[in-house]
Formats: structure tokens, C-alpha cells, sequence
């Protein structure tokens, strides 16, 4: 006898999969109906047939430890998540908005700064930006967007809401796990696909390819595009390699690309220097051209942004669109919609308290037990308080950080994220899980199907990142309407 | 295809090679000695002199004995020309192009390090030397299977067989040196040449072959003839250019890189095994040995500065 959802209670949250203990939700009934029909045994060689299948296909993400990098297989839990497609498509539809919108205000702050001028957005806050690049003002990229590639955190509370939870602008990754999670599941559990109507979610890097030849400066027929790596040291170059060898496009290092005196770039081949269109860079802003920011960098290439800014070269995503990548320009997001596009937001934000405005930073200090502080341009998941968890040292801790440096914090009521049924060493126990989907813009829009589900792999926890022990699942948008 | 990444692969092959041509001299130098007649001068310190690394040798090593040489041969980090360091150096430049070499190739270069680093200590008494070194050997060659079976033969592919087979001319004429300096200080005695050239042909793999092309002995004019220009032997210094000049010709910007090739291989076809002896024998070995490695900097030159 395999798992009895009977037995399995999500209490008090909001279950993906098991709105009842016993009743499994609509797109997840076959799931959880085969499921059940497997013995202990036969759950437990499928789960082992996917460690395997990561560990040969070299799925890996590098974790720093002691000084040391380590590659360590990447963590999967064989269940996977469903999501009706009626409920999805209006996600899809609210991520689209959310990123032509935010594009929009980033073209808006690099040229007149109606936004500020018409005082929806102060001008403190743009001034206070680290992502903020003057190097920028001026620009106008191909089809004035900044943020090609987006990852936006999905976040679902306890009354079955979906909240953006954060818009990741600058390097978001994730998305080749999307795609090899899938993988693995079509490999273990191959009769459950015969039976459903699961959008697939490999076009990605057709659609990123695509997308990146759409943003080229110059009249070829064949735009040269390459991923620009930090190399194999950064925790994500599994990703780099991935993406670059399923788009069949070439994985350059910085030292790989050189900017010439007629402020072009090209890359060092074994036929001599080829040109080079659009750039992929997987490298923070502050990395890219040593000659513009950090003069030590060695990690990009010198006369990058010269030649970007003489608009010879695409990179994506534009320098300088991290200005809308701050977790006080999130709050906003909802007015930078209605601004710009004159549309109510399809998604909403989680409510946010900025400790930059007297009155929000005192209900934040007079509730620190129940919300989660973030500053605001930290990402991973690091120099959070998360204030149900907290001890009274921490609480005193950022009750200091937030009277030193208001702006750089805000506060969130705690949400209860949703749990879905994970495979644990011998049961089947809920879990906590976000969603990253990953949205495109060029000359068109697009949104993966789905997108990369990250679980918190201890009981209780709402840690999802992967360098902090999170594990992650496919992710099923079931089409079963016919 | 990006100049660091062949620069990457053409190292990785060299030093895949290197590593089996180490294992494949340590194992025969040591079955040589046990046949030479007790008081021959002949000692282990030949090995750090032919590979160029005396000076390093013996900067560090007071006694040079058997075990300081194997350990500096084999085991020594510091050395870089050790085995240890060349299975390193190779799994380093694997590592760093992984993206264009099959996935299994990452896997066993990987292997092959882990088992290097766990038992290179075995080989340094005699009675586990010879199994480990097999190994190492077995799992080199495993590794160029590996690479002709699955990799597409591109561009990518001919950057791994120009390494390889540049290391390889140059280890052999190494060979023939070690060969030419055991007997350049010892009265003229046919029965060492014998045991001599012997050795030399198994550490380049090429006995069976010898006797089966070559139907009368083993003479020192016959097996440096053999090695330096045969047509066929994988690993003749004649076959090695060939190589190289075929990978060159498909490759783009080769120009240039055609004429090194073609001085040396004219060079070749001009020595009369015959008419040298152990001394003249050596001077053309080194003149052979400044010809491979002007090609490899004209080929470093040409497509990765």
C-alpha cells in the first residue's frame, strides 16, 4: 500500500496538491490517485532513479564551503506541483504586465523621470538606488526595454492568494532546473504523462535565443550571440553551460572578449576575431568593464560599456536595470503599473511597510515579531529577519540596522506559504514551496509554463534557496479542460 | 570555436598523453635495470635528465636513488612534469571546457584523478609499481577512446589529436635519447644494445610491432630507423607529423603552421640511422626535439596567443 492521504494534513496552510486530508485538488488527482497506487517500494526506487539520473546527467550547483567549491547534485523531490491552467494563465498574463511595466520605468529613470516629476515615486529613492548607474542616463536599448530576462518569487498564503513576493532584474537563475527537473520526471514517471495535459516547458532556450536576436543592434542575418560567464567558480555556471549549449551558442569568459578601437566587440576564435552582436552576461553590473566600475575586476572586459553605449553590442540584461531590482522600487510596483500602462495589477504585491516613511517604520518596529525584514538589495535569501523565527538579540539587531539606514529596509507581514507533498526519508509530509517563473522581453513577451518550484526541504522551514538547503520539484501547469 | 578552449583541449590531450607515456617509462626503465649486468653505470637519474627536470631533480633530491627518482617521477607535485601533476593539469583543462567534450570524458578524467591521488603512494615500493602504473595506462588509453569514440570529429577534436600527437613525437624521440645515452659510456657490447633497445620499444608499445615489421633483432640503427621513420607505428616520430600535418591542414589560418611541420619532417627523412653513433645519435635527437617544439609554438601562436 502506498501513500494514504488520509493520513497527510497540510493544517492550517494552503496545500498545492491536498485541499483535504483525502482529497487531492483537480489537476492533481491523477498524480495523487497513481500515487497511491504505488507501494512504499516501488516510491522508493522511483526516488532513487532520479538521484541517479541527476547524478549522471551532472546537474550540480557549486556551493562555497570553507573556502572550498563544491559541486553537489542538485536537490529533487519526485512529486511534483500542480497548477490549474485557468489559474496560470492569469498569473502569466500579471507577470507580462509586471515586466513591461517595470521596463517602462527603468527607460522612464534613465531619460526625463516623469514618474518622479508627476510625484508618484520620490526622488530620495532613486538617489538612495545602488542599482542606480549613471553611466546609464541617456540610453535607449531596442525596444527601450532594460530587463530582458526576469525571475519573478511566487508566494501563495494561506487563503490561497498569489503574491509576487520579489522581481529578480539583475542575473535571476534557475531556469535550467526548471528544465532538467522536467527531464528527470518524464524519465521516473513516464505513465503520468501519457495521461495528462502537461504544458511542456522546454522551449525556453529557443524562446531566449530568439528573444536575444531580437535585441541585436546590427543588420545581420545571423546575430552573433553569446552567455558571458563570471567561469566555473561562480554557483551557477552550470546554468551558463547549460544555456549556452542549448541555445548552440558560444560560452565566453571575459578575457575571451576584447573591445577594438572602432569601440566593437569581438571574440578570440581559432579563425581570428569574430563580432560579436548580444551578449548574455551572467556577470553583476559592477564587474562587467573595469574601465567603467571596479578598475580591479577581472572578470569582464574592458571598453564593454563604451561599446554598449555606442549602441554596437546588446547586452542583456542592460546595465543598470538592477535600479528596479530594490525591494523599496517592489513596493511601488503596483502604482508603476497603473502609471504607466493606466491598468489595474493583475498580481498582487505582498504588503510592504518602507522604513524610510516615519509612520510605516514605527509599524514595523511595533510588530517586528511577526514580519519579515529584508533590506533592500540583498538577494539568496541573506540579511533577512524573519521575525516569527527570530530571538529578542535579532529583533534588537535590525531594531539598530533600521535606525541607521531606514532606507535600505522594509517589512512584510510573515506570509504562511503554501506546502505541497514531499517525499521525506519514509512518509509523505508537507512542505513549503515558492514559485520562480521566468518571463522574456524583447520585441515579444514571454513566460515559461510554470516555472522553477524551490521547497524548503525541513519541516516548518521557509528557507527555499538551494545554498541554503532548499530542494526543488517540477512544476505541471495541467491542462485538463480539454 | 573560442581560442581559450582549444588552447584548453590541445593541453588536455597533451598532458592525458604525457601522463601515459610517464607511467609506460617509469614501468620499463625499471624492468631495464633488472636486466643490465650488475656495475653498469646506467642509473635512475637518466629519468630526470631525459625529461628535462634534473636540474629540479636535483635541487631537491641529495641521493639519487630509485625511490627519490620514482617519487619525483610519479608523486611530487611540485614537479610539473610528475604524473601527478600532468593527470592534474589535464583534469584541470577538462574541467574548464566541459561544455564541448562529451560528458563520460569529465567523469573518467575525474575517476582517473581521484585513483591517481589515492594510490600514487603504492607504486613507490617496487612490489605495487607495476599494477598502478597498468592502471594508469589502461585508464589514459580509456580516455583517448573515449574522446576518438564520441566526440565529433570537428575542429574541436582535431585540437585533441594535434596534442596529442605533438607529446607523443616528443616523448619518443626522449626515448630513443634514454636509449642512446645508456650506451654512450659503455664499451661496445651487443648484448646491452639488445636489452637496451628492447626496453625502449615496450615503453613505446612498439616490440610486437617491431618484431613483426622489422624480421631480423633488435639493433640500435634498425629500432631508431623503426621509431623515428616508420610510416605506420602509432607512435614513430615519422606517423606523429603526419598527424599533426592532417590536423593542421583542417584547420582555419593554418598556413603557417604547415612549414615547422614539413622542415621537420624533411629533417627525419635525411637521418641514416646507420652511420650514428651513440653520441651523433643524441645530437639529432635534440635537433628533433627543437623541430616539435617549434611547431607547437607556431600552432600556439596561430590560435591562441
Amino acid at each position: 500500500m502506498g501513500i494514504d492521504w488520509k493520513k497527510y494534513d497540510p493544517g492550517e496552510f494552503y496545500d498545492e496538491l491536498i485541499s483535504t486530508p483525502g482529497y487531492a485538488r483537480v489537476p492533481a488527482r491523477h498524480l495523487a490517485a497513481w500515487l497511491r497506487s504505488l507501494t512504499q517500494e516501488e516510491l522508493q526506487m522511483r526516488k532513487l532513479d532520479a538521484e541517479l539520473a541527476i547524478i549522471d546527467k551532472g546537474v550540480t550547483f557549486t556551493v562555497y564551503s570553507d573556502g572550498e567549491n563544491i559541486d553537489r547534485a542538485w536537490p529533487f523531490d519526485i512529486i511534483p506541483r500542480t497548477m490549474p491552467i485557468r489559474e496560470w494563465r492569469n498569473i502569466e498574463a500579471g507577470l507580462k504586465q509586471r515586466l513591461q511595466a517595470l521596463n517602462l520605468f527603468i527607460n522612464d529613470l534613465y531619460h526625463e523621470q516623469k514618474i518622479i516629476r508627476d510625484r508618484i515615486i520620490p526622488k530620495s529613492l532613486i538617489a538612495g538606488s545602488t542599482g542606480f548607474r549613471k553611466e546609464c542616463i541617456g540610453i535607449t536599448p531596442a525596444h527601450k526595454v532594460w530587463a530582458h530576462i526576469c525571475g519573478s518569487d511566487l508566494v501563495r498564503d494561506s487563503d490561497g492568494t498569489v503574491y509576487v513576493l520579489e522581481d529578480n532584474l539583475r542575473v535571476p537563475s534557475g531556469v535550467s532546473y526548471m528544465i532538467e527537473n522536467r527531464e528527470v520526471t518524464k524519465r521516473i514517471l513516464p505513465e503520468l504523462f501519457e495521461n495528462n495535459n502537461i504544458l511542456p516547458v522546454d522551449d525556453y532556450p529557443d524562446q531566449l535565443l530568439s528573444m536575444l536576436q531580437s535585441i541585436t543592434p546590427n543588420r545581420r542575418a545571423r546575430p552573433e550571440v553569446v552567455v558571458l560567464t563570471p567561469g566555473i567558480y561562480n554557483s551557477a555556471y552550470f546554468e551558463h553551460a547549460f544555456l549556452a549549449r542549448s541555445m548552440g551558442v558560444e560560452l565566453v569568459e571575459g578575457t575571451d572578449l576584447m573591445v577594438d578601437k572602432d569601440d566593437c566587440v569581438y571574440m578570440k576564435t581559432i579563425q581570428g576575431m569574430a563580432r560579436v552582436d548580444v551578449i548574455y552576461r551572467r556577470i553583476d553590473d559592477l564587474y562587467l568593464d573595469p574601465e567603467a566600475f571596479i578598475p580591479e575586476s577581472a572578470l569582464g572586459v574592458p571598453g564593454l560599456m563604451r561599446a554598449w553605449r555606442k549602441g554596437n553590442v546588446a547586452l542583456a540584461n542592460a546595465p543598470g536595470c538592477g535600479v528596479a531590482d530594490d525591494k523599496v522600487v517592489y513596493s511601488y510596483v503596483p502604482d508603476i503599473i497603473r502609471y504607466y500602462l493606466d491598468e489595474a495589477p493583475l498580481l498582487p504585491n505582498v504588503p510592504t511597510y518602507r522604513c524610510n516613511d516615519k509612520r510605516q517604520r514605527e509599524h514595523v518596529l511595533a510588530n517586528l515579531e511577526t514580519m519579515v525584514v529584508k533590506p533592500a538589495n540583498e538577494s539568496g535569501g541573506y540579511g533577512m529577519l524573519v521575525g516569527p523565527q527570530s530571538t529578542a538579540i535579532e529583533r534588537e539587531e535590525f531594531r539598530r540596522l533600521i535606525s541607521v539606514n531606514p532606507r535600505n529596509y522594509i517589512g512584510q507581514p510573515a506570509l504562511t506559504l503554501s506546502t505541497a507533498p514531499t517525499l521525506c526519508d519514509h512518509t509523505v509530509e508537507p512542505r513549503h514551496l515558492d514559485l520562480r517563473p521566468f518571463i522574456l522581453q524583447g520585441k515579444d513577451t514571454y513566460v515559461t509554463a510554470g516555472g522553477l518550484t524551490r521547497v524548503a526541504m525541513t519541516r516548518g522551514s521557509l528557507v527555499v534557496n538551494s545554498s541554503q538547503g532548499g530542494g526543488s520539484k517540477d512544476t505541471w501547469v495541467v491542462d485538463n479542460e480539454g | 570555436m573560442l581560442s581559450r578552449v582549444a588552447r584548453r583541449i590541445y593541453w588536455m590531450a597533451r598532458y592525458i598523453e604525457r601522463a601515459e607515456n610517464t607511467a609506460r617509462l617509469v614501468n620499463t626503465y625499471y624492468f631495464l635495470l633488472l636486466d643490465l649486468p650488475r656495475g653498469t653505470r646506467v642509473g635512475w637519474e637518466l629519468l630526470p635528465v631525459i625529461t628535462g627536470s634534473y636540474e629540479q631533480f636535483a635541487n631537491h633530491y641529495q641521493r639519487h636513488d630509485e625511490r627519490n627518482t620514482v617519487k619525483f617521477l610519479l608523486a611530487d607535485s611540485f614537479n610539473t612534469g610528475a604524473l601527478i601533476s600532468s593527470i592534474a593539469n589535464a583534469r584541470e583543462n577538462c574541467r574548464t571546457s566541459r561544455e564541448v567534450l562529451p560528458g563520460h570524458a569529465w567523469e573518467q578524467i575525474n575517476e582517473l584523478q581521484l585513483y591517481a591521488t589515492a594510490h600514487v603512494s603504492d607504486a613507490l615500493p617496487r612490489h605495487g609499481r607495476f599494477r598502478f602504473l597498468t592502471e594508469i595506462i589502461h585508464r589514459c588509453q580509456q580516455l583517448t577512446g573515449l574522446l576518438a569514440g564520441t566526440m565529433s570529429h570537428d575542429h574541436t577534436y582535431d585540437f585533441v589529436r594535434l596534442g596529442r600527437n605533438i607529446e607523443r613525437a616528443d616523448m619518443t624521440t626522449r626515448v630513443i635519447d634514454i636509449g642512446a645515452m645508456s650506451l654512450k659510456d659503455s664499451v661496445e657490447s651487443s648484448s646491452l644494445d639488445v636489452h637496451v633497445w628492447t626496453s625502449m620499444l615496450r615503453a613505446l608499445n612498439a616490440y610486437q610491432m617491431y618484431r613483426k615489421d622489422v624480421q631480423h633483432g633488435v639493433h640500435c640503427a634498425d629500432v631508431v630507423g623503426y621509431l623515428l621513420q616508420n610510416d605506420y607505428l602509432p607512435r614513430s616520430v615519422t606517423h606523429c607529423l603526419d598527424q599533426v600535418e592532417e590536423c593542421l591542414g583542417d584547420l582555419p589560418l593554418h598556413k603557417d603552421t604547415l612549414k615547422p611541420v614539413r622542415e621537420a619532417r624533411r629533417h627525419l627523412s635525411r637521418i641514416k640511422p646507420g652511420t650514428l653513433d651513440a653520441g651523433t645519435l643524441h645530437a639529432e635527437v635534440d635537433r628533433l626535439q627543437v623541430s616539435i617544439s617549434a611547431i607547437h609554438k607556431q600552432i600556439r601562436d596561430t590560435w591562441f596567443p
